[in-house]
């Protein structure tokens, strides 16, 4: 919400209070300021003036030199290269030192020898436009045979040496201009002249085109009688360089030379825009700020009722409403204009409008704009001849029925779409924007104000279903005050008066299709102190309140129709918070302990896996938990996998986010690539994060568990060091009996370098080398490592506190040993059988080689162990452990054919 | 023979004095005092001696054997310390060659920022709670009071996984306010990180997944004054105990009063810069009482029990914390991004 400081003065007088003092205390109290802008910062030092004395450049074709009157003792010279400009004429001058608008600086010089003190300024020099700005304004250039420029100087399509009388095609003929005077209405009169046949004539003319200058020569339409523009001779721009619809704004504003140009547009304002909460639509207009810049600064508020004239007769004679759904539409208020005089709104409310971020268009169309931004309450003109049978019908749309609204686009209408519509068909979607069928324009002679309390929601499906959020919608879809209606239409209706705008039929169509009960809430201030912890006395609370509008009757607090937000004692504790000051409420920190406290027990674990993680030297990563379900390809897993069963997003951002992850892989996968595409040389990543399998209890919610991810590329990767750093974390948390076992079967992982990792008999997950075929479908030509562990499977599997054993008294006796079994024989079965096979004196086995060559038999391998004997609680003798030795060695042999080499 | 003797002790005592190394010496001292030594040579001829002789010339013998001893003793103790010298010098590294990389992982920067945040309240006596992250609209949305054509419930807001709009991807982790006191009832202190979700496209300052922390305490007598003591109490152990900050009225449907907590610009000091956006101040998080209708919807009495609840969005603050200007590095996950924290 753009809100205009001189718009905010007339409701409430806040003195001299800076811009910076304003944002502070209105977004203290609870109306955020975003920005201020102070409109005459970029445009400074440039006055009205007027043209006194126009004389042509002595060393320019096309440049002008004027001496203008800008309320200083003598005249001002200015070069300009325009040309819609005439003695007489008001223009804006950017004196020696000024600043325009994007910056730009104007300095005297001189142009061709000719000293100039500035310059003249166009509209859009001065950050305006013709259009939405000031529409008497839009230059209509003739296109001048003085001026003629041929495009291929060999093909002239006009003579350099034509003459008046000459003929240029058809009846179009040079001719002279031997005067110009302006007209009342903007126009200018000509006298041309030009030789015929039959001798010299002469014409007087009217022309809208205003760059023409006695002594021109310009080209005469003897038929139409008519001065040709660059369009009627079909020419192109680059012929005629000078005629151009650019030129500088000829004022025709209510001011005299020397006048501040920033005051004539009315950029003499600051502009506050306010970050305004949904549940204040009320803070959406000029009053509704001033009501709280009232409260906040303790200034009155000068509210004001509108009066109306009228011209007699009767609305009701003329228009009949009737609103299907109440719900949809719980209020219409409408009055009627007639003996319309559409034309440009007064310069003071096109400033305002403008100033407040909205587009001058007509004084119809600019009133409604105007009563929406004072009262909050959108507003919409009907043209009346264009309303059939004289009946507004607010319903819902029929099956098939579209609209073209007011900004071209043809809309197909839906059934919950509420409309406004005349007998037969909609001529505007309610709340959201009006139908071309009745739109405001130039012949426009009766006008029906509409003012009307929309359903929010209603209006906010419709317009976004349409996508055309307007001015009007966004205010809506926040939920209005049903008793704005009349006091914004009787707004209007004065405006038109004071504007002559048209003339106002007496009386008021008001349907009021469904009440609005008042809300009424206890006072009561011990709560609202115990809520707040303050100490607020009553009498401030009632201040307050009553200067916010709300009504006080003992201890009833009556919320105004426009506070649809206030409903409970929690409510009055904002109002009253909100104005006492909440940074002047105390700080103080609540007593009491909680039983529990500190970490839990799974999110100590989760702590411990982290830095177990970054101890084997993996960084920490963060992904998305909604993946692409291509991505189940990518990793091979099989059409018929129950990992496929994704949980689905119904609206994904698209395909790449569309569905809930059941496996972490392909979240892994895709960083790897990301930092091997980096040219990354090793990467070492974990990841504790979430996948998503649907509960079967019918909540509709999901199991989440935590999957553990371990993945790594690199010079220094192979399959044991990524088991090392499974092992570490394993080890970290003390998960003991873990077993290794070769998974041939996982379709994402490399069938001869892939375990499965088991505690007992629980499954803890998988570790091992990316497929190369999947590597392949991430475009990686490197060997990836990956791991999953279910973080849920290693809570319940870590270890207890660990027990201290004795550390031991007598020395240890160490054995080689080196046998020679099938290759396919797996080391943990060697080191299981070493372990069973020893009588109690084995305290240790570290496998130190394995070797496959010379010496050992095709299909054959030689392990070699170092074996740690020891007794508590003696010496060992060699006998005693080459026995344990010995007895090794024959269950090696008897169970795996290992036989000592 | 007693000239002898005094020029086998000048000469042992040169001698011994010029030697270099520990081979040298022990070369002398078998060569003086060795049983073919010198000196045994002159002893060697005692017996030639008259009676009277015999004594003085044994004496002196005694003594030239005693201080050649000593010399050697002396001059090993030199030799050693020479030797040991010597060691040291060759054994001496440049000590700028770079140390023996020992390779440690990172954790993630968003969530060293969030660990911060935790030990703080765990300190203040919170717990910290985790929650689902595909949630029920009623938790997510209806029983924290947000009206039901409120637009964040839209489907361009947010993501839903049932045609009836009834399971979604939470949009905050206000749920867990519900789901906590529902669980473990009133008097409540806790937190609840987690990721949420919004139909936001990637860029700079948005993703469609991002991390917040809620915050929760009820109990009886819990007032706005202790939400901004405690608000406050955080942000001056985050931000340093100097930390300007301010309170502004806000909204949010499951607070009432509502307000957001800024803190003053750390760049410009409150004057206003780019940082700040000329404002001064930068908002960090959104709190309020608890809303006496959630209260309700958790089967808390309001009458008897109140609260306030806050949250913030953790991106911001790490973004903040470790001047990230990007938030798309934080999902990134580069390396070289990662091994910076």
């Amino acid at each position: 919400m753009k809100l205009s400081r001189k718009w905010l003065n007339e409701f409430v007088d806040i003195g001299s209070v800076s811009d910076r003092e304003f944002a502070e205390a209105m977004t203290l109290s609870g109306s955020k300021v975003e920005v201020t802008e102070v409109l005459n910062e970029s445009l400074k030092n440039v006055v009205a003036g007027r043209i006194v004395k126009m004389e042509k450049h002595p060393d320019s074709d096309h440049m002008w030199i004027c001496q203008l009157d800008i309320g200083e003792a003598e005249p001002t010279q200015i070069v300009t290269g325009a040309w819609n400009i005439h003695e007489g004429d008001m223009v804006p001058v950017a004196k020696h030192k000024s600043l325009l608008p994007g910056g730009k600086k104007i300095e005297k010089g001189k142009l061709r020898g000719v000293a100039s003190n500035g310059m003249l300024c166009s509209l859009k020099e001065l950050g305006l436009t013709a259009e939405h700005d000031y529409p008497y304004a839009v230059i209509i250039p003739a296109a001048l045979l003085n001026d003629y420029k041929p495009l291929d100087p060999a093909k002239p399509s006009i003579p350099a040496d034509i003459q008046p009388g000459h003929k240029i095609f058809g009846r179009v003929v040079a001719a002279r201009v031997g005067g110009v005077t302006p007209l009342e209405n903007g126009q200018w009169l000509c006298n041309l002249s030009w030789v015929k046949e039959s001798g010299p004539d002469a014409v007087v003319i009217q022309t809208s085109c205003c760059n023409i200058h006695t002594g021109d020569l310009v080209a005469y339409n003897t038929t139409a009688q008519t001065i040709c523009t660059l369009a009627d001779l079909h020419a192109k721009p680059a012929e005629f360089p000078h005629c151009i619809d650019d030129g500088i704004w000829v004022m025709h504003e209510d001011c005299k030379p020397g006048d501040d140009i920033a005051a004539v547009i009315g950029a003499d304002d600051h502009v506050v825009e306010f970050e305004i909460t949904p549940n204040r639509p009320d803070c959406l207009s000029v009053i509704g700020l001033a009501r709280e810049a009232a409260v906040t600064f303790n200034k009155p508020l000068a509210l004001h009722t509108p009066e109306i004239k009228g011209c007699g007769g009767s609305i009701a004679d003329l228009v009949d409403i009737e609103i299907e759904d109440p719900e949809l539409c719980p209020r219409y208020t409408a009055r009627m204009v007639k003996n319309v005089k559409i034309q440009p709104s007064p310069a003071w409310m096109r400033e305002r409008l403008r100033n407040s971020g909205v587009r001058p268009i007509n004084n119809i169309v600019d009133i409604t704009n105007y009563v929406m931004l004072e009262y909050g309450q959108p507003m919409h003109a009907f043209d009346f001849s264009c309303v059939d049978g004289g009946r507004i019908i607010v319903r819902t749309a029929r099956e098939g029925e579209a609209i073209q609204t007011l900004d071209g686009n043809e809309r197909k209408l839906t059934t919950n779409m509420l409309c406004i519509c005349d007998e037969d068909k909609p001529v505007c979607v309610a709340g959201v924007m009006g139908g071309a069928n009745s739109e405001i324009i130039g012949d426009t002679a009766m006008v029906l104000f509409e003012s009307a309390n929309f359903n929010g929601a209603s209006v906010r499906r419709t317009a976004q279903a349409l996508n055309m959020r307007t001015e009007a919608s966004a205010r809506y879809e926040k939920g209005l005050d049903p008793m704005n209606t009349l006091k914004a239409v009787q707004r209007a209706c004065e405006l038109v008066e004071l504007l002559g705008a048209g003339e106002v039929v007496d009386g008021v169509m008001d349907v009021i299709a469904k009440d609005a009960w008042p809300v009424t809430v206890k006072l009561e201030p011990e709560k609202i102190n115990g809520l707040l912890g303050t100490d607020v006395p009553e009498s401030e609370m009632r201040r307050i309140l009553t200067d916010l509008g709300f009504g006080l009757e003992g201890d009833d607090i009556h919320v105004p129709s426009w506070r649809g937000d206030v409903e409970h004692y929690s409510d009055i504790a904002e109002e009253v918070a909100r104005f006492y000051g909440y940074n002047n409420i105390p700080d103080t920190l609540s007593s009491g302990m909680n039983q529990r406290r500190g970490y839990s027990p799974v999110q100590k674990v989760e702590n411990a896996v982290g830095a177990l993680c970054r101890g084997a030297g993996y960084n920490e990563i963060i992904t998305y938990s909604f993946i692409s379900p291509a991505y189940y390809d990518k990793i091979d897993l099989p059409a018929g996998s129950p990992l496929r069963d994704s949980l689905k997003i119904l609206n994904p951002l698209g395909e790449d986010t569309s569905i809930m992850r059941t496996t972490t892989l392909p979240s892994m996968l895709e960083i790897l690539t990301r930092n091997y595409n980096y040219r990354n040389k090793a990467a070492k990543l974990y990841e504790l994060g979430r996948t998503y399998f649907a509960k079967n209890d019918g909540s509709g919610m999901a199991d989440e568990p935590k999957i553990l991810s371990l993945g790594a590329y690199g010079p220094d990767m192979d399959f044991f060091t990524l088991k090392g750093a499974v092992e570490t974390v394993l080890n970290g948390l003390r998960i003991t009996g873990v077993r290794y076992v070769a998974e041939r079967e996982n379709p994402s992982y490399h069938p001869g370098r892939c375990a499965k990792v088991w505690c007992g008999s629980t499954l803890l997950g998988v570790l091992g080398q990316i497929h190369p075929h999947v590597a392949a479908n991430y475009g990686v030509d490197a060997e990836l490592y990956a791991a999953e562990l279910r973080f849920d499977a290693l809570y319940v599997s870590v270890g207890g506190t660990p027990v201290y054993h004795p550390l031991p008294k007598f020395p240890a006796v160490t054995r080689d040993i080196a046998v020679v079994c099938d290759a396919a024989v797996p080391v943990a079965d060697l080191e299981d059988c070493i372990r069973r096979g020893a009588k109690g004196l084995l305290k240790g086995v570290a496998l130190f080689d394995i070797y496959t060559g010379a010496g050992i038999p095709e299909g054959k391998k030689s392990v070699a162990f170092n074996l740690t004997l020891r007794a508590d609680d003696r010496n060992l003798t060699a006998d005693e452990a080459d026995a344990d030795v010995r007895s090794i060695l024959d269950l090696l042999k008897s169970e795996l054919n290992a036989v000592l080499r | 023979m007693k000239e002898q003797l005094e020029a086998i002790r000048k000469s042992a005592l040169e001698s011994i004095a010029g030697t270099r190394g520990a081979a040298d010496l022990e070369a002398l001292r078998v060569k003086y005092l060795g049983k073919k030594g010198e000196l045994t040579a002159v002893l060697k001829q005692m017996g030639s001696l008259s009676a009277e002789l015999r004594p003085v010339m044994g004496q002196m013998a005694n003594e030239v054997r005693a201080s050649v001893e000593k010399a050697i003793e002396a001059q090993s103790a030199i030799l050693a310390e020479k030797a040991m010298e010597a060691r040291l010098k060759l054994e001496t590294v440049d000590v700028s060659i770079p140390g023996k990389a020992v390779e440690i992982g990172h954790k993630h920067p968003m969530y060293t920022a969030l660990d911060d945040f935790k030990q703080i309240f765990l300190d203040m006596g919170f717990e910290i709670f985790d929650g689902p992250e595909i949630e029920q609209e009623d938790y997510n949305f209806t029983k924290l009071n947000t009206p039901a054509d409120h637009p964040a419930r839209e489907w361009s807001d947010t993501f839903y996984l049932t045609e009836d709009s009834s399971i979604l991807l939470r949009t905050q982790t206000s749920p867990m306010q519900i789901r906590a006191i529902e669980e473990h009832g009133v008097p409540i202190r806790m937190i609840s990180p987690g990721r949420v979700y919004r139909k936001d496209e990637v860029d700079a300052t948005h993703s469609p997944m991002f991390h917040q922390i809620e915050g929760l305490v009820v109990d009886k007598g819990i007032t706005m004054a202790d939400l901004k003591g405690t608000l406050n109490a955080v942000v001056r152990e985050i931000y340093g105990p100097a930390t300007q900050t301010r309170f502004r009225p806000h909204h949010f449907p499951f607070t009432e009063p509502s307000c957001e907590m800024d803190i003053q610009c750390h760049k410009c000091g409150g004057k206003g810069c780019p940082t700040c956006k000329g404002e001064g101040w930068i908002e960090v998080l959104g709190a309020g009482m608890v809303h006496p209708k959630v209260l309700r919807n958790c089967g808390v009495d309001p009458d008897e029990y109140s609260g306030f609840a806050f949250g913030f969005g953790l991106e911001r603050m790490a973004m903040g914390q470790f001047k990230i200007s990007d938030l798309r590095l934080i999902f990134e996950n580069d390396i070289r991004f990662l091994e910076q924290f």
